[in-house]
């Protein structure tokens, strides 16, 4: 079984601000990591590769930097990892995002199952995912909680439906979301660290994607263009109090009993 | 299109204004002035940085007959015959924004012996609802839906759609905006509508305490997903609209998938219904203080909930998690203690009725939400507070 995981780095924490007087973006230390969502996906593999055999390659797109997220990809017990990077890509979209990744993957060879994230924790859409499957010609599950079955030919999953659970068997190839705490990931190995090449993560350029149309990346690839950005709306009817502990609670107090919480 | 390094002004000082100036670390130096694959186009070194050293140079893109695509469209989530409450909520944004552009407000119905479901969106204002009914389609099959969706946008052509951002509307929207190569906004704030059709999506971005408007300017149908509880549902009014059955073939239901079951979750209180909400966030120094908020919560009728960090280190289920990638709630009371007010949070609950919040940090941006701020020790306030409401509980 051929299992590719797509993967993305983020920022380690919600660091960029827009400074309200200068409208400059601030930004504030840049310790990126791998999307912590990816990390079960990524896990789910490792355990189908445990009962199916195969290989697992992990994919990404993003700067030169994210080759250290492909690395602990690896490092957890990934077999090859590919990082897509160009500035034509720059200022991508979900629509933009995804026609880069199925061009990558069409690169990378043939496949049976792509794993995701549920979502990254910088973007948040949950989108790519779909529109990867789409772009690709395959259908696609989202919010995957369990892997029932899988053999060579289909896999058999529980999905979440926010009230309701569905079960439902897919023919390969498909591409499944796979939602956070559907297993515990492990951790990237010392050893495979230490045996690791430098040069295992191939970098993919827009000149080593063929077929790739230009028009379809990055900004101009776009159809949803940014028109600007903001500082979110601050609250103007608002109190704030300082004190005590003591002084603060016995105000606090007085105000839920005033708002009849208490 | 892009962005265009002019290296007649960049000598060393522009060149460390611009590396600095640049939030995604996107530009380098080293004798030459580099722009990587980092850049996401925020173009604040065009705007902010020395004159003319970058500029963005638009080549002015093809556009769409906008005139062709018509309507402010929603579809209806239903589940059993059921309308998904964010569905009504999404009919009153629709309106709101059809009338700017004189624009019939639509909704797209795919199901299962869904005639109660096309009244109840009648009665919600829409003024045409177009149903795709087939016993193939009482389950939610991707492949189905999303031909079901893709033919409605072909033949019926609505310049907007919006789709409530659920499990089923997150997985769906994508697909069908991927065929049709539409723009898609996620989980948006806010909602207008230009005079040119445009509708301008608000969302906060780029994972940091930022909002960003955004617009589909040269393609239609341009597409959003919204949360549930954002917006208010309208009240129901005496139907006007009209129900146009739509045909289903045998082409439209082919599919790779099956379903084997659809189990209906036990019934929980969940945080987006509860009325008064005690929520905590890294303030909290060990798991064990849970308790503590606990306490203040049981005091308060309230239901406990939370921010994503805890979740992430496993101190909470992800169902407690208030925000942008949690749930969005809008009670009459959250109090929230220890949390700093990230926008991700911030977009999940500030429109509660009342906001409360506690924190150390004076500068911390709940502080820009909340409607009474207490800037103190949550361990110096929250234990006494917890002792005077019992004591007044037994007076």
């Amino acid at each position: 079984m051929n299992i590719l995981v797509c993967v993305k780095q983020v920022p380690g924490t919600s660091q960029v601000e827009v400074d309200p007087v200068t409208g400059v973006l601030k930004r504030d230390g840049q310790n990126n990591k791998l999307n912590p969502y990816d990390l079960f996906a990524l896990e789910t593999a490792l355990r189908i590769r445990e009962e199916q055999g195969g290989e697992i390659k992990t994919v990404s797109m993003g700067p030169p930097q994210a080759t250290s997220s492909l690395l602990e990809t690896v490092y957890m017990g990934a077999d090859a990892a590919y990082l897509i990077s160009d500035r034509l890509f720059a200022g991508a979209d979900v629509h933009a995002t995804s026609y880069a990744i199925a061009s990558g993957i069409r690169r990378t060879g043939a496949f049976d199952l792509i794993l995701c994230g549920k979502q990254t924790t910088d973007g948040d859409t949950a989108q790519v995912g779909p529109e990867l499957a789409e772009m690709l010609g395959i259908e696609h599950a989202a919010n995957v909680l369990s892997i029932d079955a899988i053999d060579d030919k289909s896999v058999t999953v529980t999905m979440n439906l926010d009230n309701l659970i569905q079960t439902q068997t897919m023919l390969l190839p498909c591409l499944l979301t796979i939602e956070k705490d559907a297993c515990t990931p492990r951790l990237p190995s010392f050893k495979r660290k230490l045996e690791t090449a430098s040069d295992v993560v191939t970098v993919l350029t827009a000149a080593d994607l063929t077929g790739l149309d230009p028009a379809r990346c990055g900004l101009k690839g776009s159809p949803t263009q940014v028109e600007r950005i903001f500082p979110p709306e601050v609250n103007k009817n608002k109190e704030q109090f300082a004190g005590t502990g003591e002084q603060l609670s016995d105000t606090l107090f007085d105000l839920l009993q005033q708002k009849k919480f208490v | 299109m892009g962005l265009v390094i002019h290296s007649e002004k960049i000598n060393e000082e522009s060149a460390r204004a611009l590396t600095e100036l640049c939030p995604f670390n996107a530009i380098s130096y080293d004798g030459a002035l580099h722009i990587s694959a980092a850049c996401k186009m925020c173009k604040m070194c065009v705007r902010k940085g020395p004159a003319g050293a970058i500029t963005f140079e638009e080549e002015a893109a093809p556009v769409c007959d906008k005139s062709a695509w018509r309507g402010v469209a929603v579809f209806a989530e239903q589940h059993g015959g059921r309308v998904h409450p964010v569905s009504l909520e999404l009919l009153g944004k629709a309106r709101e924004l059809a009338a700017k552009t004189n624009h019939p407000v639509l909704a797209l119905l795919i199901g299962f012996e869904t005639d109660g479901a096309a009244q109840e969106l009648l009665r919600y204002g829409a003024d045409e609802v177009y149903v795709y009914d087939s016993p193939a389609l009482k389950e939610f099959v991707i492949s189905p839906y999303a031909n079901a969706f893709t033919d409605f946008i072909e033949k019926i052509k609505p310049s907007s759609i919006l789709v409530g951002a659920t499990s089923l509307g997150r997985s769906l929207a994508p697909k069908v905006a991927a065929r049709v190569h539409a723009g898609l906004t996620a989980d948006c704030t806010m909602l207008e509508m230009k005079d040119n059709t445009d509708l301008v999506q608000i969302r906060p971005a780029f994972g940091g305490n930022i909002m960003a408007q955004i617009v589909t300017p040269n393609t239609r149908p341009q597409f959003c997903t919204v949360r549930y509880k954002i917006f208010s549902a309208p009240a129901p009014d005496q139907p006007h609209g009209t129900v146009t059955s739509m045909p289903v073939d045998e082409d439209m239901l082919a599919g790779r998938t099956t379903v084997i079951k659809t189990v209906k979750k036990p019934d929980e209180i969940d945080i987006s219904d509860a009325e008064v909400i005690v929520a905590v966030g890294r303030g909290l120094h060990a798991r064990e203080d849970i308790a503590l908020a606990q306490r203040l919560a049981d005091r308060l009728g309230a239901q406990l909930a939370c921010t994503r960090p805890l979740v992430e280190a496993g101190w909470f289920d992800a169902k407690k998690q208030i925000g942008l990638s949690g749930r969005t709630v809008k009670p009459k009371l959250i109090v929230a203690i220890g949390i700093s007010g990230a926008v991700q949070f911030a977009a999940g609950m500030r429109s509660s009725d009342m906001i409360v919040a506690i924190n150390q940090d004076k500068h911390a941006p709940i502080f820009d939400i909340a409607h009474y701020g207490f800037v103190g020790d949550l361990y110096d306030i929250i234990p006494r507070l917890i002792q005077k409401m019992e004591e007044k509980a037994h007076v």
